[in-house]
C-alpha cells in the first residue's frame, strides 16, 4: 500500500454525484448551429484559416495556433461557414469573444485523418506536435495548452506522472463514466505519455467515492505496465492540482512555481483520452464528455457533445425545466462560474452544466458579520488565514494581503462554503487580486516613465557637459595659439598660469603703450580699420534687407549712420594722434619686437573680443531658438499620444527656461537701432 | 427573469452565525443547571434579565446605527453576551447591577467599536471588569452553596433582584478568597478546617466546573471551535498551579486540580476563551493565546486582590491578540517555514 499524504483544510460538502450516473455516456447529436470560440484555453486565442461561406469537413483545421501557448480549433461536424463573429460565450462576465460559427449539414463527412501505426517510433517533438495540433487543452477546467504541460525544460526530469482522476467536485461525473466507459483508451494514453515523458513512476490519482471507475481501470491496468492506481479518501478539493500532487507525494509546488519544480507532470483524465485520440487514430479534440446535471433538469447524465454546441440545445435535450432554475453554472458548484444567457456554447473546458433549483442551491442570504470563527482557516486547503485576508481586503490594505499570501489563493471556495456568516470570501479576494495586479502594473508603468525622464535628464546634462567642455577646450586651443605667438614656446596647459600670463602681458602692453606712441597709434588704426569693417557689414545687410524689403530697412539705416559716424570719429582720432606725433623720433625702430609682438595679439584678440559678443549671441540666440521649436513640437507630441504627465511637466520646464534663455539673450543684443 | 450571475462557490455548507451563537447558548445548559441547584435561582434570574436589558440595548444601537433591526438581532450575539455576564455576576445581584453591565457590554464594548465581529475585548468581560471596579461590594458577594446554607427559594430571588433593599442573603467568602487568604496553614489542615472545601475544591463550585466543562466539551464536539485556545489556557494554568504548589505548605498556590475546578476557569474556558472575536485567529496563535491567559489567570488569582481573574486575564490578552496573529501566520502552501516574510 502506498503511503498517503494529507493537505490542510479540506471540505465535505454533498456530493449530488448520483443524480448524473444512472446511464451510459449518451451522444447529444448535431446542433444545426455550432459556435465555437476562437479562445477556449488559456493563451492568445487560435487564428482562423477559413472565410465565410467555406464548406468544412469534420475534424477539419477551422483556426491555427496563435503562438506557443495556444491550440488550433478543428471543425466538430461538416458544414459551411457561416460567419466569423462576435458571439456571447461562456464566461463569467458576460463576454463577447470571437467565435467561427458552422452551420452543420448533419453529413457529418470526416475529412481525412493521419493515424499513427507506431508512436514509440515518433520522436519527443514530433509526438508533442501532434498533441498540439489536434488542439487538446486541460479538459478538467483550466485549459492550459496541454502540449505546452508536455514540454519540460531542457535538462528537468520528470519524476512522477500523475494523471488526475480525482473529480472532487459535487455534480461533476464526466471523469467517471469517462474512466469507466474508456479505460483502454485512458491506458493507452498513459502508455503515450510515459514514452513521452519517461517518468520514474506513474500514478492515477482516484478518489474513493468512485468504485465503478476504480474496478474499471484496474480492469484496464495490465496495458498500462508500470503505472498505480491511487484510491484515496474523498475530501474537496482533492482534485486541485497542488492538492492532489501533495496527497500522492508528499511534496508541495513552491509558491509561484510549478508542478515540475517538485519533479511533477499532471494530466487530466480527459485530456490522456483525448491525447490518445489524438495520436493513435489522428482525430482533433472536436467533442468531450459533459455532466447534465441539477434537480432543474428531469434527465440528467453524461453526454458526449459537440464543441460549439449551445448550451440551450444540450439541455432542451435532458428535460431542463426552465422555470425552476434561476442559475446555470458551467463547471461545478463549487468553483463554476454562472452563465449570462443559456445559448453560450459548450467549450473545451466544460466538464459540467449544472442546473439548480433554488432550494437545492438557493441564493445566498445577505452576509452577516465576520466572528473571525476561523472555520474559513481550517478548511483552506493553502493554509491562508481567509479570515485576515476578508479584513484586509476590505480595508484595502494591499501589502498585508500580499504578506498573508493573496496569490497563493486557489479560489477552491472551501472558506466561502464553511462561512458561518455567509460572506463570499472568494469574491473579496478575486476582486482584490485584480486590484493587486492593477496596483503593480500602474507601479510598473510609473517606474517606467521615472527611469525614461531621468534617462533623459542624465543625456541633457551629458550634452551640456560635453557643450561646455568643447568650448573650454576651443578657449584654452586659442589661448594657446596666442601665446605660441608671443614666445614661439611649448603650449601652456594650466589655464591659471595662462590667465596670470594674460595679466601680465596686458600690463606690459599698456605700460609699453603709455610710453610707446607706436602702440597707440597702430590702436587707432586698428580702430579705424575695425569700425570700416563693420559699416561694411551693415551695409552689405541693409543692401540686402532693402532687397528684400524687409521691415529691418529703418533700423539698419541708422545703424549705418551710427558706425558711419564712428568710423569718422576713429579716423580724426587717429589723424590728430599721427599730427601729434610727427615730431617723435622713430620710436618704433626701438621697441623690442616681443614686445611688439605681444601688443600685436593682444590687439587682435581684444578686436575679436570686441566683435564678436553680438555675432557670438546671435549665433547662440539662432541654436536656442532651433532647441526651443524641438522642446516645442515634442511637448506637443507628448500632450497629443497622452504620455505621463511627469514628463508633460518636465518638457514644459524646459520650454519655459528655453524662453527665458532666449528673452535674456534678446535683452543681451544691443537694439538695433546700435548695430 | 433573467439568469442569476454571482460567482462561486454557489453551494453553502450547514452551518450560520445564528446556529453557532445558538450552540453556545444551548452549552451553557448544564453549567446553569449546576449553578441553579447549588446556589438557586439567582442565576436563572441573572440570564432573564440580562436577557431583556440586552435585547433592549443591542435594539437601541442598532436603531441609532441605522442598521435593519430583525437581521442584526437573530445572530442571537446579544444575547449569548448577556448570558455569559449573567452566570459570570453573583447570583441575586440588583437589577440595576445586571442593567449597568449589560449596557456597558452592548453599548460600550461592542457597539461603539462597531458591533459584532469588530469589538477588540469581549463584551461580557468587559462588563464585568466595569462593575467589579465601579461596584465592589455587590461584585464579590457570594451566596454560600447549598449544604452550607439555606438557598434562597424563587420569591425570594425575584425579591433580591427587582427589590433589592428587602433582600438579606448570606454571602461567605469562596474558596478561591480563603485559599488567597490562607497564609498559616498546611493544605491538609485547611481543607479539614473550612467547611467550604469540597472534595478537589469548592463546595458545590466542582460540581459548577465539571458541568461547564461537559458544555464545552460538547461545543468541542460540535466544533464551533477548535481544542487549542481552551486546552492551551487548562494547561498551562495547571503547570503553575503544579510549579508552586510548594508540597501542599501554607504558601502553596493551591493544586492544579484545585484550579481547575475553582471559580470561573471552565466556564472561562470554554465558553470567554473561544470566543473567536477577540482571541487570535491561527492555530498556534490560539495556543500561545490560550495559554498566556491560564498563567495570567493563576498570577492574578494568587497575587491578585480580586475574587477571580479570568475576566482580567482575557482582557489583557484580547489586547494582545493582533500582536499575536501578526506573528503567528501560518506557513502557507508551498512556502518555506518563514511564511509570509519571505
Amino acid at each position: 500500500m502506498r503511503k498517503l499524504f494529507d493537505f490542510h483544510g479540506g471540505i465535505h460538502p454533498a456530493e449530488h454525484k448520483h443524480l448524473s450516473l444512472d446511464g451510459p455516456v449518451t451522444e447529444a447529436g448535431i446542433p444545426p448551429e455550432l459556435v465555437l470560440p476562437l479562445a477556449q484555453h488559456i493563451g492568445a486565442a487560435a487564428e482562423p484559416v477559413v472565410a465565410v461561406g467555406d464548406r468544412v469537413l469534420k475534424g477539419q483545421l477551422l483556426a491555427e495556433a496563435n503562438g506557443f501557448v495556444s491550440v488550433p480549433l478543428h471543425a466538430p461536424s461538416s458544414g459551411t461557414v457561416t460567419a466569423i463573429e462576435e458571439r456571447l460565450i461562456a464566461h463569467p462576465s458576460g463576454h463577447t469573444a470571437t467565435c467561427i460559427v458552422l452551420a452543420t449539414d448533419g453529413r457529418d463527412e470526416w475529412t481525412t485523418l493521419e493515424p499513427t501505426a507506431d508512436y514509440r517510433a515518433l520522436e519527443p517533438d514530433a509526438l508533442r506536435q501532434r498533441i498540439r495540433n489536434a488542439g487538446i487543452a486541460g479538459m478538467g477546467g483550466a485549459g492550459f495548452p496541454t502540449a505546452v504541460k508536455l514540454s519540460p525544460r531542457p535538462g528537468s526530469q520528470v519524476q512522477t506522472l500523475i494523471i488526475n482522476g480525482t473529480e472532487c467536485e459535487p455534480y461533476i461525473t464526466a471523469d467517471d463514466v469517462l474512466m469507466r466507459e474508456q479505460a483502454a483508451e485512458l491506458m493507452a494514453g498513459v502508455q503515450i505519455l510515459r514514452h513521452l515523458l519517461q517518468p520514474a513512476q506513474t500514478l492515477i490519482g482516484v478518489e474513493d467515492n468512485k468504485p465503478e471507475a476504480i474496478a474499471a481501470l484496474r480492469a484496464a491496468l495490465p496495458a498500462a505496465p508500470g503505472a498505480e492506481i491511487v484510491v484515496f479518501p474523498t475530501k474537496y478539493p482533492s482534485g486541485g492540482e497542488k492538492q492532489l500532487i501533495e496527497i500522492l507525494t508528499g511534496k508541495q509546488v513552491p509558491s509561484g512555481g510549478l508542478p515540475l519544480d517538485v519533479g511533477v507532470i499532471c494530466q487530466n483524465v480527459g485530456s490522456v483520452a483525448a491525447i490518445h485520440d489524438a495520436v493513435i487514430h489522428g482525430r482533433p479534440l472536436i467533442s468531450r464528455i459533459t455532466t447534465v446535471t441539477g434537480e432543474a433538469v428531469q434527465h440528467p447524465g453524461n453526454f458526449r457533445v459537440l464543441l460549439g454546441t449551445p448550451m440551450s440545445y444540450l439541455l432542451a435535450r435532458t428535460g431542463y425545466r426552465m422555470e425552476k432554475n434561476r442559475r446555470l453554472i458551467m463547471g461545478g458548484p463549487m468553483m463554476g462560474f454562472a452563465v449570462p444567457d443559456a445559448s453560450v456554447p459548450i467549450v473545451k473546458t466544460t466538464n459540467c452544466l449544472l442546473a439548480p433549483t433554488e432550494a437545492e442551491l438557493p441564493t445566498p442570504p445577505p452576509a452577516q458579520a465576520c466572528i473571525r470563527c476561523g472555520l474559513c482557516a481550517q478548511a483552506c486547503p493553502a493554509s491562508l488565514l481567509p479570515q485576515q485576508l476578508f479584513w484586509f481586503a476590505r480595508g484595502k490594505e494591499y501589502d498585508k494581503l500580499e504578506q498573508h499570501n493573496l496569490f497563493d489563493c486557489i479560489e477552491c471556495g472551501a472558506c466561502s462554503w464553511v462561512c458561518p456568516s455567509n460572506i463570499p470570501l472568494v469574491q473579496y479576494y478575486r476582486a482584490s487580486k485584480a486590484e493587486v495586479l492593477q496596483l503593480r502594473r500602474d507601479n510598473e508603468r510609473a517606474e517606467h516613465a521615472r527611469l525614461r525622464f531621468e534617462a533623459r535628464q542624465e543625456r541633457l546634462a551629458r550634452e551640456e557637459a560635453e557643450k561646455l567642455a568643447k568650448r573650454a577646450a576651443r578657449k584654452q586651443a586659442a589661448e594657446m595659439r596666442a601665446r605660441a605667438t608671443v614666445q614661439g614656446s611649448e603650449p601652456v596647459e594650466d589655464p591659471i598660469q595662462a590667465a596670470i600670463d594674460r595679466a601680465k602681458a596686458k600690463k606690459a602692453a599698456q605700460q609699453a603703450g603709455a610710453d610707446n606712441p607706436a602702440g597707440e597709434l597702430e590702436k587707432l588704426e586698428k580702430a579705424v580699420v575695425t569700425t570700416r569693417a563693420r559699416l561694411d557689414t551693415a551695409t552689405s545687410k541693409l543692401e540686402q534687407a532693402r532687397a528684400e524689403g524687409s521691415d529691418l530697412v529703418e533700423a539698419l539705416q541708422a545703424g549705418v549712420e551710427k558706425t558711419r559716424t564712428k568710423l569718422a570719429a576713429a579716423e580724426a582720432a587717429l589723424q590728430n594722434f599721427q599730427q601729434a606725433n610727427t615730431s617723435v623720433p622713430a620710436a618704433a625702430a626701438a621697441v623690442d619686437p616681443a614686445e611688439a609682438a605681444i601688443q600685436k595679439a593682444l590687439q587682435s584678440r581684444q578686436a575679436e573680443a570686441q566683435l564678436s559678443p553680438e555675432d557670438k549671441t546671435r549665433d547662440q540666440l539662432g541654436k536656442l531658438e532651433q532647441r526651443l521649436e524641438k522642446s516645442r513640437a515634442r511637448l506637443a507630441d507628448s500632450r497629443d499620444s497622452g504620455e505621463d504627465p511627469k514628463i508633460i511637466d518636465a518638457l514644459e520646464a524646459t520650454v519655459t527656461r528655453l524662453e527665458e534663455k532666449r528673452a535674456a539673450l534678446l535683452a543681451e543684443l544691443p537694439a538695433p537701432e546700435d548695430a | 427573469m433573467g439568469l442569476l450571475r454571482i460567482t462561486s462557490p454557489h453551494a453553502h455548507g450547514p452551518l450560520s452565525t445564528s446556529r453557532v451563537m445558538q450552540y453556545v447558548l444551548l452549552a451553557t445548559v448544564p453549567g446553569v443547571i449546576a449553578l441553579t441547584h447549588f446556589f438557586g435561582f439567582g442565576t436563572l434570574i441573572n440570564i432573564a434579565w440580562a436577557c431583556v436589558v440586552a435585547l433592549g440595548c443591542e435594539s437601541l444601537a442598532l436603531v441609532l446605527r441605522r442598521r435593519p433591526l430583525g437581521f442584526y438581532l437573530k445572530d442571537c450575539s446579544a444575547l449569548v453576551t448577556a448570558t455569559l455576564l449573567a452566570i459570570a455576576m453573583p447570583p441575586y445581584s440588583p437589577w440595576w447591577l445586571i442593567a449597568v453591565g449589560i449596557a456597558c457590554a452592548i453599548l460600550l464594548a461592542k457597539h461603539l467599536y462597531g458591533g459584532l465581529g469588530y469589538n477588540p475585548f469581549n463584551p461580557a468581560m468587559a462588563g464585568y471588569v466595569i462593575l467589579l471596579i465601579s461596584f465592589p461590594v455587590q461584585m464579590t458577594s457570594w451566596s454560600g452553596p447549598r449544604g452550607l446554607s439555606e438557598v434562597p427559594g424563587l420569591l425570594e430571588a425575584l425579591q433580591a433582584c427587582f427589590h433589592p433593599g428587602a433582600f438579606d442573603g448570606v454571602t461567605m467568602a469562596t474558596p478561591l478568597d480563603i485559599m488567597r487568604q490562607n497564609d498559616s496553614l498546611l493544605m491538609e489542615d485547611l481543607w479539614a478546617r473550612t467547611p467550604q472545601l469540597g472534595r478537589w475544591a469548592g463546595l458545590g463550585w466542582e460540581w459548577v466546573n465539571l458541568a461547564f466543562l461537559a458544555g464545552g466539551a460538547w461545543l468541542l464536539y460540535q466544533r464551533v471551535f477548535t481544542w487549542h485556545a481552551p486546552l492551551a489556557m487548562l494547561a498551562s494554568l495547571s503547570l503553575m498551579a503544579a510549579l508552586f504548589y510548594d508540597g501542599g505548605s501554607s504558601a502553596s498556590g493551591g493544586s492544579p486540580l484545585f484550579h481547575l475546578l475553582s471559580g470561573a476557569t471552565m466556564f472561562g474556558a470554554f465558553f470567554i476563551v473561544t470566543d473567536p472575536v477577540t482571541s487570535a485567529v491561527s492555530v498556534r496563535g490560539r495556543l500561545i493565546y490560550g495559554a498566556m491567559i491560564g498563567a495570567l489567570v493563576y498570577t492574578i488569582r494568587v497575587r491578585g486582590n480580586y475574587p477571580d481573574a479570568v475576566a482580567f486575564a482575557v482582557l489583557i490578552m484580547n489586547l494582545a491578540a493582533p500582536l499575536i496573529d501578526n506573528y503567528t501566520q501560518p506557513r502557507t502552501y508551498g512556502h518555506h517555514r518563514s511564511g509570509g516574510e519571505q
